[in-house]
């Protein structure tokens, strides 16, 4: 399931809701997204992230749909927030739970590599020189074309596609 | 054709002046780009906005898509900057 939504959330109270009443469930990988600041260039003061309402929620659906088809599993969580964010907050939760911890992991940074690329957010950074948007970043595109045999955009690979059939990483 | 609701996100709203507005373009107006092409003609604000596509990504009714992509009545268009969620520069 996904939720887009501007308060913070548990990690740990997401998670033990995530496997609760499933049995098959054997293992969960979760990446937490924060704010950070890198230190370079003014101190960050906060971030604001702006969203397309909608196509959001859709994107994030498709990103879920995509994982589903070629990882066995158990279950998804996409958490996002959006609005006004400090240094340390949470961004992003994601959340895949499987049988096995192989597919959990593979299909955790598959969901967050491709959420960088394919949901609609855009980051505008407060410092104390003033406010600028967020460039992307070449890097994310990369990390995104190593899931690009199964993009969402390609269609449902089926569920017997060979599971370490993607491109090298 | 009638009506398209053309949204504008993030810095692109910032420089089109505006989130939202419902335009009529006329009937040759039958994609993307040729939507674009009569934006920038019709002038403001808006127009200036979409004057460089190079760093401007598309979505037509709430899905990504490229200058080709058909746009007909009551569709909604966006036009927003690359995506930067989850990562600060």
């Amino acid at each position: 399931m996904i939720r887009v939504q501007r308060e913070d959330f548990s990690p740990g109270t997401e998670i033990d809701r995530l496997y609760a009443g499933n049995s098959g469930i054997g293992g969960v990988a979760v990446f937490v997204g924060l704010v950070r600041d890198l230190n370079r260039g003014p101190v960050l003061r906060a971030m604001s992230l702006e969203h397309y309402p909608g196509m959001t929620e859709r994107e994030l659906t498709r990103i879920e749909d995509a994982a589903r088809a070629r990882w066995p599993l158990q279950d998804v969580l996409i958490i996002h927030r959006f609005g006004r964010l400090e240094p340390g907050d949470r961004i992003v939760l994601v959340a895949a739970a499987a049988a096995h911890r192989d597919d959990a992991f593979e299909a955790c940074r598959f969901l967050i590599d491709l959420l960088k690329t394919e949901a609609p957010f855009w980051k505008h950074e407060e410092t104390a020189n003033g406010g600028h948007w967020v460039e992307a970043r070449d890097t994310d595109a990369v990390a995104a074309t190593r899931w690009s045999s199964s993009s969402p955009t390609a269609g449902n690979p089926g569920p017997s596609r060979p599971r370490h059939a993607r491109d090298r990483g | 054709m009638t009506s398209v609701r053309i949204l504008y996100f993030a810095s692109v709203r910032e420089h089109a002046g505006l989130s939202e507005e419902t335009v009529m373009p006329p009937a040759d107006v039958a994609d993307v780009r040729s939507l674009v092409v009569w934006l920038r003609a019709r002038g403001g604000r808006p127009g200036a906005a979409l004057a460089d596509l190079r760093h401007i990504r598309i979505a037509v009714n709430q899905a990504h898509a490229s200058l080709d992509h058909a746009v007909g009545p009551d569709d909604e268009v966006a036009f927003f900057p690359p995506i930067t969620g989850g990562r600060r520069q």
